[in-house]
């Protein structure tokens, strides 16, 4: 049964002793130094290379494939094709649209057609040019007001609904009553571009096969157990016959949680082959690939009293998702389920669609559906405190939600740092001197986010444990963790090691991690919706408290005194005062080692060492080790969709930002982001920090740097690391990780979620911070100087047409 | 061919168009420099080439030839040969500042920081960050990189490091938490 128990906030035995530090990450070295492996640093005997011919329709139907010259090609293994792997697949049970090559059709530029396995990729790239392929292009839909307006021929054949891949409506309370009673209400267009991940590794697979039946996939994914099940499905080869394992992983921020095409391919053509296969893509194809943040054009109403209190906010979204379903139904109730929060909303609607267009397919990117509604609506919030005159620090806590409580959709809240967050930034950025006081040209903005730390609801629904994990332990005195979980950079391992070591009492280096490999460790979901930590976290704790008490228990016996008074310090046991007051001999700071002299020796206390009670364990218990696994409580809203969104706890940021803008130019320069962040409790706040300015960072580009687009024939605008600008060293504003803890009371010593909701506010702050500064409000992203400038001259013509000087929030 | 990398000479068969990226990591098993983009944009397939940062998918392999290459997996080694104790100081500050997240990135890096401060031992924190410009990362911000360049040259200069903007404010953190 899976454990909901509450395990606490407390230290397990008495004080930290890891928790809480800065401490170095159980794989730093190896990456430092070039021994980390991933995917493609594997090379096996007599290994080939895949490559993938692609479609160079946006839309098209396949009339014929010819690859016989191809396989005719000295050095080529085995061409396959759609009709080699015609089983439908995708992330969620419901939408499986996607085939690993395509079948009849293709739907974007870039969408895997045909595969080549040679003994090289010279030899691949040779054989692609020689597959002939005969398409008969189709009507291309690359606007998603167009796919919703007309669906002849569809993207996909025989849906009832078109082009629509997914509509969400959902209402809470009377919004139209509350807006006609509003004093002020704001209404306008927001309009969020495209943008994709961009990790720096680009996606990566090795198949092999074994004589024995046994498929091994090596691949640079976030979520090994779902790729698993997708290649048991689309392979027809039984689960247990299927190994997946991820190697180190080079980023991924969203953009490997999905299957893709290359997992599928390796596999079949080591199948076919009887060869082991690699597949790397080039940037250009990961570019492809895609699965970036959906490009959303937002229409947002929002009421306020007088005093600026929110009394209903009505939201209609149409979502361009590209080619395939993806997440896509997810991200469609995301857009209006995860903004509720930390503002209470007396009344909400949100209407949002998500249409197929012929572009690469959209899907999770860092903050998943939710970073553009947040956009819209703190600018807009932003909006409604320049027109009450208030100031927009003051508007976001009139509006607070405040903790133990319920949003308006239903969504259970718990810890809520979010006042201090707002109390943090204003302070560290002197706001109450500078905002709205700056040279003109200068200006600072604020916005707030809050955002899910796990999701409830299994990406299949299943009553088994969400997390799990086992320990082994060994009477050498090392503890092997085994978890599931995908340590995608963000740390998953290391802070498993952290937990173990704090709840065993042990020295870090007694805990190694093995993880994400489905033949050694128990199922975890992967690494998506903020959920490592939370979950895995509980689940390790879960495991060391069955294991814990046999140790004791174990030494208790042996010295013959009670089990309170047998205490695990840095893997030195020792036993302390009878009745115990204080962890003996606990200097903070002090970096006892197993071997070292133990702190209580000279007062002549009993002692031993971690292995010797493993070891006295051992021989009382039998082979030591223990199972954890953790569930979310039942959470969500009593309707349809009401648990999408539901989280065992969420996370809550604000930002402030400065920005300059060069009038000229029309060039925007963030120069410093303040990032307050509740994360509950910063397990390692140096990694805390690591994941607040890596968050504030992508939504800093986001704002003014990074666009993924396709021109008129779907072809991508510039699918390149030159042309998709990503900040250098020099483009980076100052980040300032200001970290606001909260302790959440189910949270692993009361932490949380910190990879993806500081994101958020980066975007709506520099929107807000460009009107303190120059009096102009952006609302369509990105904000590039072309848009300034209109924004600017039609600023101007306003104000040389209006006798009178500019109403409440107009220019200074 | 023959290249001289990490103080060895390595006598390679390749083709003609392979990249000295594509030795080192395909020929030579050296897959510490890692491949990002293959063009030039990225930085990860960073080495030194007689002691200067060089994007190694842009240079041919034979162009190397009869050049001193030292590749992320010959810091170490050469660290502890002039008779330094663990990891080259570089490796460690990454390590002990965050700066290490997917880790990528951090071969490049690393090597475009080994090179500045070969070349320029106190170096000023805007020549830090011009130095590793040319070097992406996607996961840290950079911040944490920058820190732990700017850790050694304040070590060097016998001074202490700036605090981090967590340490120093510890604003958030309720009375009575360590
Ligand atoms: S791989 Fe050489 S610069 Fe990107
Ligand atoms: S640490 Fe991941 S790209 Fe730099």
């Amino acid at each position: 049964m899976a454990s909901r128990d509450i395990h606490g906030i407390d230290a397990p035995w008495g004080a930290f002793r890891h928790v809480g530090r800065d401490l170095r990450k159980v794989d730093g070295l190896a990456k430092a130094t070039g021994a980390a492996m991933y995917t493609d640093d594997i090379a096996l005997p007599g290994m080939l290379h895949a490559k993938t011919l692609r479609s160079p329709h946006a839309h098209a139907r396949i009339r014929s494939i010819d690859a016989a010259d191809a396989l005719r090609l000295a050095g080529v293994h085995a061409v396959i094709t759609g009709e080699h792997l015609p089983v439908t697949y995708g992330i969620l049970p419901w939408t499986q649209d996607e085939t690993a090559l395509a079948v009849g059709k293709v739907r974007f530029v870039g969408e895997p057609v045909a595969a080549v396995a040679a003994v090289d990729e010279d030899a691949a790239n040779a054989a692609l040019k020689l597959i002939r392929v005969e398409y008969e292009p189709l009507h291309a839909y690359l606007d998603p007001f167009e796919s919703l307006a007309r669906h002849d021929p569809p993207i996909h054949e025989g849906r009832k609904d078109g082009n629509v891949s997914k509509h969400v409506h959902l209402a809470f309370g009377d919004v139209d009553a509350a807006l006609a009673e509003a004093d002020v209400v704001i209404e306008d267009d927001y309009v969020f571009h495209g943008t994709t991940h961009a990790a720096i590794e680009p996606h990566c697979a090795v198949g092999h096969y074994g004589a024995d039946g046994v498929l091994t996939v090596w691949s640079s994914t976030q979520i090994t157990h779902y790729v698993h099940r997708a290649l048991a499905r689309v392979l027809d080869v039984p689960a247990h016959r299927i190994r997946v394992i991820q190697p180190c992983l080079g980023g991924a921020f969203g953009g490997k949680s999905d299957p893709f095409s290359l997992e599928f391919v390796v596999a079949k053509l080591a199948m076919t082959t009887g060869r082991p296969v690699k597949m790397l893509y080039t940037r250009e194809e990961v570019f492809y690939t895609h699965r970036g943040r959906h490009p959303m054009h937002m229409r947002y109403r929002t009421g306020a009293t007088r005093e600026g209190r929110l009394v209903g906010v009505d939201a209609t979204i149409v979502i361009d998702g590209g080619a395939y379903s993806s997440y896509g139904l997810v991200t469609t109730y995301y857009a209006g389920q995860l903004l509720t929060g930390p503002y209470a909303f007396a009344t909400y609607r949100f209407d949002s669609t998500r249409a197929f267009t012929n572009k690469p397919p959209c899907g999770p990117k860092r903050g998943h559906g939710s970073v553009q509604p947040r956009f819209a609506f703190e600018v807009q919030l932003d909006e409604l405190a320049s027109t009450l005159e208030i100031d927009p620090i003051e508007i976001r806590r009139r509006n607070l939600l405040g903790e133990h409580t319920t949003t308006v959709n239903g969504q259970r809240i718990t810890s809520n740092g979010f006042a201090r967050c707002l109390d943090v930034v204003e302070h560290a950025s002197n706001w109450k001197t500078r905002h709205g006081q700056l040279p003109f040209g200068r200006g600072m903005g604020v916005a707030g986010s809050m955002y899910i730390s796990g999701t409830n609801y299994p990406i299949y629904p299943n009553p088994m444990p969400q997390a799990a994990v086992q320990l082994k332990i060994d009477r050498s005195g090392l503890v092997t963790v085994f978890t599931g979980a995908n340590d995608i950079g963000q740390g998953s391992n290391s802070i498993a090691q952290y937990l173990v070591a704090e709840e065993l009492g042990l020295a870090l280096d007694q805990v190694r991690v093995v993880s994400a490999d489905t033949d050694l460790c128990p199922v975890d979901l992967g690494a998506y919706s903020s959920r490592e930590t939370f979950m895995v976290g509980n689940a390790l704790i879960d495991a060391c408290r069955k294991v814990r008490p046999l140790v004791v228990r174990a030494v208790a016996d042996h010295w013959q005194v009670d089990p309170s008074r047998v205490r695990f310090v840095d893997g030195v046991v020792v036993e302390l005062d009878d009745p115990p007051l204080q962890p003996a001999g606990v200097a903070v700071g002090g970096e006892a080692r197993p071997g070292a002299s133990p702190p209580d020796a000279a007062a002549g206390r009993r002692w031993m060492t971690a292995a010797e009670a493993f070891q006295l364990a051992e021989a009382r218990f039998d082979t030591l080790g223990a199972t954890g696994a953790y569930n979310t409580p039942t959470l969500g809203g009593d309707y349809r969709g009401g648990t999408i969104g539901a989280a065992p706890a969420y996370s809550f940021t604000a930002h402030v930002v400065e920005v300059s803008v060069d009038v000229e130019t029309g060039r925007i320069t963030c120069e410093k982001v303040w990032i307050a962040h509740d994360c509950g409790r910063a397990l390692n706040p140096m990694l805390v920090a690591g994941q607040m300015e890596g968050s504030a960072y992508m939504g800093v580009a986001e704002a003014l740097m990074e666009a993924h687009g396709v021109n008129r024939f779907g072809l991508h605008a510039g699918p390149s690391l030159l042309d998709y600008r990503i900040p250098t060293t020099v483009d980076t504003p100052e980040l300032a990780a200001l970290i606001v803890e909260s302790l959440d009371p189910e949270g692993p010593y009361g932490a949380k979620e910190a990879g993806e909701g500081p994101l958020h506010p980066a975007i709506p702050a520099i929107s807000n911070a460009v009107f303190d500064a120059v009096g102009i409000r952006l609302k369509h992203l990105p904000f590039t100087p072309g848009k300034v400038l209109a924004a600017l001259r039609a600023r101007k013509d306003a104000a040389a047409g209006t006798p009178a000087p500019a109403l409440a929030g107009g220019a200074r | 061919m023959h290249l001289k990398v990490n103080g060895d000479v390595h006598d390679v068969d390749a083709p003609d168009h392979w990249t000295l990226l594509e030795v080192l990591r395909y020929r030579l098993g050296l897959t510490g420099s890692k491949q990002g983009c293959d063009k030039g944009d990225c930085g990860a397939c960073t080495v030194l080439v007689d002691g200067e940062p060089m994007i190694s998918c842009l240079i041919l392999a034979r162009e190397a030839e009869g050049r001193e290459i030292v590749t992320i997996e010959g810091l170490w080694p050469l660290h502890l040969a002039r008779g330094g104790e663990g990891p080259d100081p570089v490796q460690d500050a990454f390590d002990r500042y965050g700066a290490l997240q997917c880790g990528f990135c951090q071969s490049g890096m690393i090597l475009s920081a080994r090179a500045l401060l070969d070349r320029t031992p106190s170096p000023t924190d805007e020549e830090i960050a011009r130095a590793l410009s040319g070097n992406l990362c996607r996961c840290t911000g950079y911040t944490q990189i920058l820190q732990a360049v700017q850790s050694i040259v304040a070590r060097a200069r016998g001074v202490e490091p700036p605090r981090r903007s967590w340490e120093a404010a510890n604003v958030g953190r309720q009375a009575g938490e360590r």
